[in-house]
């Protein structure tokens, strides 16, 4: 079964650390990211660009309308996510707890559906 | 007559068979749709072939046999659902029957009935979804009642315990007990769960008596499974509270339905072997390092359990105990357990108006203001300490937040008996 951890933290936490911080969180994603390849649950995973940089897109009536910034004030933002596969919520549970920014901001899990037509 | 032994048991053991069931067929609807037909071919079968000898087998593989031809007739019916259920008809074709018998011991209905309660109390349901599904689903209630327990409609239960079921299916909730490293936090819901289940059953604000005994009786029954697979000192306590309240039980009403208060029930008609093993299990939850606010509780109750005398109650160990407590657990409502406590103790040096004061100073926080229990308390200990006017204010206003009979009979009684 397939889940979507998507990663929420607020981008301000990782612009409050020093270098040396930062250096060692990024090392712990590489760790982490290389444990779930070689237990088999990686499927694949980003890191997204801060939201400064994203677009909203509508359409409406018909109309297209563009706007910039996501479409909500949040406290934490998107900053990336893994699609994993897991034998149960327990066990995507279980990996989502290991996501290192789980500590700092908060990681929502999602199945991926799985009906067809 | 046989009719009636069915009855009895699908009362004893259907929840049993519903556990058993959702593990063979990993599905909560198909599972109870399949124990509803296994109890209907019994009452058609029974009364031509006799009662089988293991009436819980047959059940489960009465319910089975049903289950894979619904989904045969479906698959047919249904050509969306055909492959779904092709799927499901395969993995359940694998087991054959003798297989199936041999697995239906007490071991693993009882191992059945822990994954029943783990799941409906797992934590990615919402609190509310977990009372309502296990109220539901391990327990048998209706709809009807739990929303009676709730003060709700039965509508919106029924829309809850639908969500949960559909999250169960969408995101894979497993029908497992948790591993060792996750036991504790999980715990800590089930536990809640079955104090609430213990609750319904014990305070008689709604519904018939019998139904009552087996609620409690039921929460009984999952702490004891419970403390077979798990050495923890809450559920120790969660179980000894609940035993040694339920010792009192045919005590608390009198033969008019009438409440019976603690200290003028008849304390020879206690059952004393609840009260042994309750007091054993609270002995052994306080030898752990991890004493928690069921432990204490419990503990509470000990003292009240153990008096031979209402007279006799150790008050100073009773107050020690709260104060305690209210480290763990410093709600308003323990607060103003406290606080009568307190009167007791020192009910020979005006401890009377040292609770009262206690109480005011509870009730002008605001959060009990429209508690019924704080203004009987606050009365009762206003005519100990000869207040006979602030007593009488108190009961009414208790009067007036009280809908349930006997209490408002209890309260009308004491307005009377004030000189």
């Amino acid at each position: 079964m397939k889940y979507l951890c998507l990663i929420y933290d607020a981008e301000s936490t990782q612009d409050a650390m020093s270098p040396t911080d930062l250096g060692a969180f990024m090392g712990e994603y590489g760790t982490f990211t290389k444990d779930i390849i070689a237990s088999g649950n990686m499927i694949s995973g980003e890191e997204l660009q801060p939201v400064h940089t994203a677009t909203t897109v509508r359409v409406r009536n018909g109309k297209l309308s563009t706007t910039d910034g996501p479409f909500a004030e949040t406290k934490e933002q998107l900053g990336g996510f893994y699609l994993i596969e897991a034998r149960d919520l327990n066990e995507a549970i279980q990996i989502a707890s290991r996501i290192p920014s789980a500590r700092t901001g908060s990681i929502e899990v999602r199945p991926i559906s799985t009906h067809m037509g | 007559m046989i009719r009636d032994a069915i009855e009895a048991l699908y009362q004893s053991e259907s929840r049993r068979i519903l556990a058993t069931l959702i593990r063979l067929l990993g599905d909560f609807d198909l599972a109870e749709e399949a124990m509803q037909d296994a109890f209907a071919a019994a009452v058609e079968r029974w009364p031509l072939e006799g009662v089988p000898a293991n009436p819980r087998s047959w059940l489960i593989s009465a319910g089975r046999f049903r289950a894979i031809d619904r989904l045969r007739r479906g698959a047919r019916l249904d050509a969306s659902r055909e492959r779904l259920a092709r799927e499901q008809l395969a993995e359940l074709e694998v087991h054959n029957d003798a297989a199936h018998h041999a697995a239906f011991d007490d071991d693993s209905i009882a191992d059945d009935q822990l994954r029943l309660v783990f799941t409906c109390g797992h934590p990615a349901l919402s609190g509310d979804a977990q009372i309502a599904l296990t109220l539901r689903e391990v327990c048998g209630l209706t709809t009807e009642a739990i929303a009676q327990a709730f003060l709700t409609s039965p509508s919106t239960i029924a829309q809850r315990i639908v969500r949960a079921k559909a999250k169960i299916r969408a995101a894979r909730i497993p029908y497992a007990v948790p591993t060792p490293a996750d036991l504790p936090e999980r715990l800590d819901a089930v536990l809640h769960v079955i104090y609430l289940v213990f609750n319904e059953g014990y305070s008689p604000s709604s519904g018939g008596a019998v139904t009552h005994a087996s609620l409690s009786a039921e929460a009984i029954r999952l702490g004891r499974e419970l403390m077979q697979l798990l050495d923890e000192p809450e559920l120790y306590g969660l179980v000894a509270l609940m035993l040694l309240h339920e010792a009192r039980r045919d005590t608390r009403t009198g033969a008019d339905g009438e409440i019976v208060l603690l200290d003028e029930q008849d304390r020879r008609r206690w059952n004393r072997t609840m009260i042994a093993e309750g007091s054993a299990l609270v002995q052994r939850a306080l030898r752990s390092r991890r004493i928690g606010a069921y432990a204490l509780q419990a503990a509470i109750a000990a003292v009240h359990a153990e008096a031979p005398t209402a007279d006799a109650t150790d008050w100073t160990e009773i107050v020690g105990l709260y104060d305690v407590l209210v480290r763990a657990d410093a709600s308003p409502v323990v607060q103003l357990n406290r606080a009568v406590a307190i009167a007791m103790r020192d009910e020979d040096t005006d401890g009377a108006t040292a609770g009262v004061a206690l109480i005011d100073q509870l009730l002008e926080a605001g959060v009990l203001a429209d508690y019924r229990f704080a203004h009987s308390a606050r009365g009762e200990l206003c005519r100990r300490a000869g207040r006979l006017d602030d007593a009488r204010e108190s009961f009414a206003r208790a009067l007036s937040l009280t809908t349930q009979g006997p209490e408002r009979q209890l309260l009308l009684a004491r307005l009377a008996s004030l000189p």
